[in-house]
């Protein structure tokens, strides 16, 4: 009965709260009030059955925090998913499969599903690279669409005005914005998260604006047509050819990057960047160089923006700066804290839920934002550590465990 | 000279209204050390209130200044209302939880405020009507000052005035000073130190739609999306003056405004935004805690 009423008052609120925006609209132009009633029905009976489930899964919540409290279980334990991908020869079987099916799949499906998949490609290298300056290091970057601008402008214009190719521009356009990152990086070493979080905001605005007002070196908002694809030894390709080629590209990349990553993850410096986020006061007492690893976290993030970048511009053939909003970067961020935010598995699968979903549900393709919006307010505050745990590697006293077992 | 004074009161004009948002920030920073990334939305959502009351009214016959008034309060009404509830759902269940997290669900809060006034109402530019009359005893220095700006700062002034002797004088002011100095202190000698929180956000979110309305009847136009600039720019007021202290956001907006007015008209007005946060990372760079700000020991 209490539950009742509460909900009930939650109803009534949002039913309020909404009132002049789900319900009346203007028309100003024909001097019309246009009353939509039906919406409060919807909203009602949305936010009273909603309301039940926050309160349950709140006090599921608190129930979880209290044992964890008390010892009884570990709060962030690894889900049966992380438990199969603990076992070795499961894991080895899983990533043979995965591979196959990525190699057989521009032969099996036509070109426009090929496309789509380059693009949710790009965003897993995308979501990796952000991975290592978010989830690794902790540092909050809302400007990390502006790496990715450097890397399609860097291939942009240096294909148009010295006819460089893709694969010579590929590591230039990682290489300047790892320059940038660095620059970017020195005046903010001193700043704390808050701060930090709203240089890089503005660092991806300027770089925006730049990109819009500076016509003689950007092409202004019209942006750069006619840039080359990517050539195999000058060999003529069509268009379902092309995107093929480029499909085996953006997979070899996405190889090569997580690849990279997981070795930089468990390599010294990775884990000095996972010091970092955990404490940073602790990490530069234990005697870690704070300057080198943040500066690194921004470079080695920066890195894969600029070199998807460059396959970005070689896979539209034509750049503007209204593809690099902030929007994108909060696409990508979205990615990160969805999958996990540390997880290579977990920014992986994030970037193929959040790009495809909305491909596939085209009818609810408008809703797509407000669902990102929702999502990451929910996961902030039931699943902070994502859809895959990213699970510390623990290192084992071997000998210890084989004396118990033998004798 | 007078394109001098011009600006400069141009300037003044704008960055009252970022003081405005400004203060919202730095409130709720103070308190609870979060970036409220969604008070750029609640700042839209005041302006858009306003938007929909006025053309209800215009078309039901009203005209004039009482139309300004009660979309005004209206618009007040509803923005504490949001604000409140957006404390609620988003922040406060993450109490105690990593900085990161309730930055993070600000952020998604941000971007599911903006599309769900764009889905609700429309994604195009909407015309606002010019509220605010012209006065005629402007007349003589109408080339250098509108009515608007007028209003403007007199409003701001007024606002900020109000909102010194709140936190100065009343029972709730006092117990916000105490939270901001010491949260788990004010708790013990019996500060409800939730009511506070909601209450700095209602306040916070009363302050924004005062400026909502104010830009949006002095620009003349509404979109879901001029909550984002605004806030980015005010939160960049924010932290110039140095974050959590009122003062600071104050002069932090004034000198944001006055920046972007003289740079825009004396050097380019294309790069406007490029000089806010050019100016932001200068400042940061030289002085991490902001005009005002403390520069706050960190002790392990």
């Amino acid at each position: 009965m209490k539950n009742l009423k509460q909900s009930l008052a939650v109803a009534l609120w949002f039913i309020f709260l909404t009132f002049p925006l789900m319900v009346v609209k203007v028309n100003t132009s024909d001097s019309l009030v246009e009353w939509r009633w039906w919406n409060i029905l919807w909203v009602g009976l949305g936010t009273f059955a909603l309301s039940f489930v926050w309160r349950h899964a709140l006090a599921r919540k608190e129930a979880r925090q209290m044992a964890a409290q008390a010892g009884q279980e570990e709060l962030i334990g690894p889900g049966p998913f992380e438990r199969v991908m603990a076992n070795q020869t499961l894991r080895n079987q899983f990533m043979f499969g995965l591979l196959i099916f990525a190699l057989i799949f521009p032969w099996t499906f036509d070109t426009y599903q090929t496309t789509i998949m380059i693009s949710a490609l790009i965003y897993v290298i995308l979501g990796l690279g952000l991975n290592i300056t978010v989830g690794l290091a902790g540092l909050l970057d809302l400007g990390y669409v502006a790496f990715f601008a450097v890397g399609a402008y860097a291939y942009a214009l240096l294909n148009h005005h010295f006819g460089l190719g893709f694969w010579t521009v590929l590591p230039v356009g990682g290489l300047l914005s790892c320059l940038f990152g660095v620059i970017l990086g020195f005046p903010i070493l001193r700043l704390r998260g808050d701060y930090l979080a709203i240089v890089t905001l503005g660092f991806g605005m300027i770089i925006k604006v730049v990109l819009e007002n500076w016509s003689e070196f950007s092409f202004g908002p019209s942006g750069i047509a006619n840039i080359d694809k990517p050539g195999l030894f000058g060999l003529a390709m069509d268009i379902d050819a092309a995107t093929t080629y480029i499909y085996y590209i953006a997979i070899a990349l996405v190889i090569f990057t997580v690849f990279v990553t997981t070795r930089l993850r468990n390599s010294r410096i990775g884990r000095a960047w996972i010091a970092l986020r955990e404490d940073e006061i602790a990490c530069v007492a234990m005697g870690i160089d704070m300057a080198r690893t943040k500066l690194s976290a921004y470079a080695l993030g920066a890195y894969w923006a600029g070199m998807v970048g460059v396959l970005f511009a070689a896979k539209t053939t034509f750049i503007n700066p209204a593809s690099f909003t902030f929007m994108e970067s909060a696409i990508i961020l979205s990615i990160v804290v969805l999958g996990g935010m540390g997880s290579i598995l977990g920014v992986i699968l994030g970037a193929f839920i959040l790009i495809l979903m909305p491909e596939y549900l085209r009818a609810f393709s408008e809703y797509r934002m407000l669902a990102f919006g929702a999502a990451m307010v929910l996961m902030m505050i039931f699943r902070p550590q994502g859809i895959i745990t990213n699970i510390r590697q623990k290192y084992e006293y071997k000998g210890l465990k084989e004396e118990t077992e033998h004798g | 000279m007078e394109y001098f004074i011009e600006l400069f009161l141009g300037g003044l004009t704008r960055g009252s209204i970022y003081a405005l948002i400004a203060l919202g920030y730095t409130m709720v920073y103070g308190i609870i050390q979060l970036i409220n990334f969604a008070h750029g939305e609640i700042y839209m959502i005041g302006a858009f209130v306003a938007y929909v009351v006025c053309g209800v009214l215009t078309i039901y016959g009203f005209h004039g200044v009482s139309i300004l008034i009660i979309a005004g309060i209206l618009a007040v009404v509803y923005s504490c209302a949001y604000g409140y509830t957006l404390e609620k759902v988003a922040y406060r269940p993450l109490r105690g939880a990593p900085r990161l997290s309730p930055l993070i669900s600000a952020i998604g809060m941000s971007i599911f405020l903006q599309n769900y006034v764009l889905l609700a109402q429309t994604p195009d530019f909407l015309p606002f009507p010019a509220l605010i009359p012209e006065f005629d005893f402007m007349e003589p220095v109408a080339h250098i000052i509108g009515s608007a700006e007028l209003v403007i700062l007199v409003t701001t002034l007024v606002t900020m005035i109000l909102l010194t002797l709140l936190i100065k004088y009343t029972k709730i002011g006092k117990a916000m000073r105490a939270t901001q100095q010491d949260m788990s202190m004010a708790r013990l000698v019996g500060v409800n130190v939730d009511r506070v929180i909601s209450m700095t956000f209602i306040i916070g979110s009363a302050l924004a739609a005062i400026g909502g309305v104010l830009v949006a009847s002095y620009i003349g136009q509404v979109n879901f999306y001029i909550g984002f600039i605004a806030g980015v720019k005010a939160f960049t007021a924010a932290v110039l003056g140095g974050i959590g202290s009122i003062p600071g956001a104050v002069l932090g907006g004034l000198a944001l405004g006055l920046t972007e007015s003289f740079a825009a008209g004396y050097i380019s007005s294309d790069y406007e935004d490029a000089f806010a946060f050019a100016l932001l990372v200068l400042i940061l760079t030289l002085r991490p805690s902001g005009i005002l700000g403390r520069a706050t020991k960190q002790k392990v």
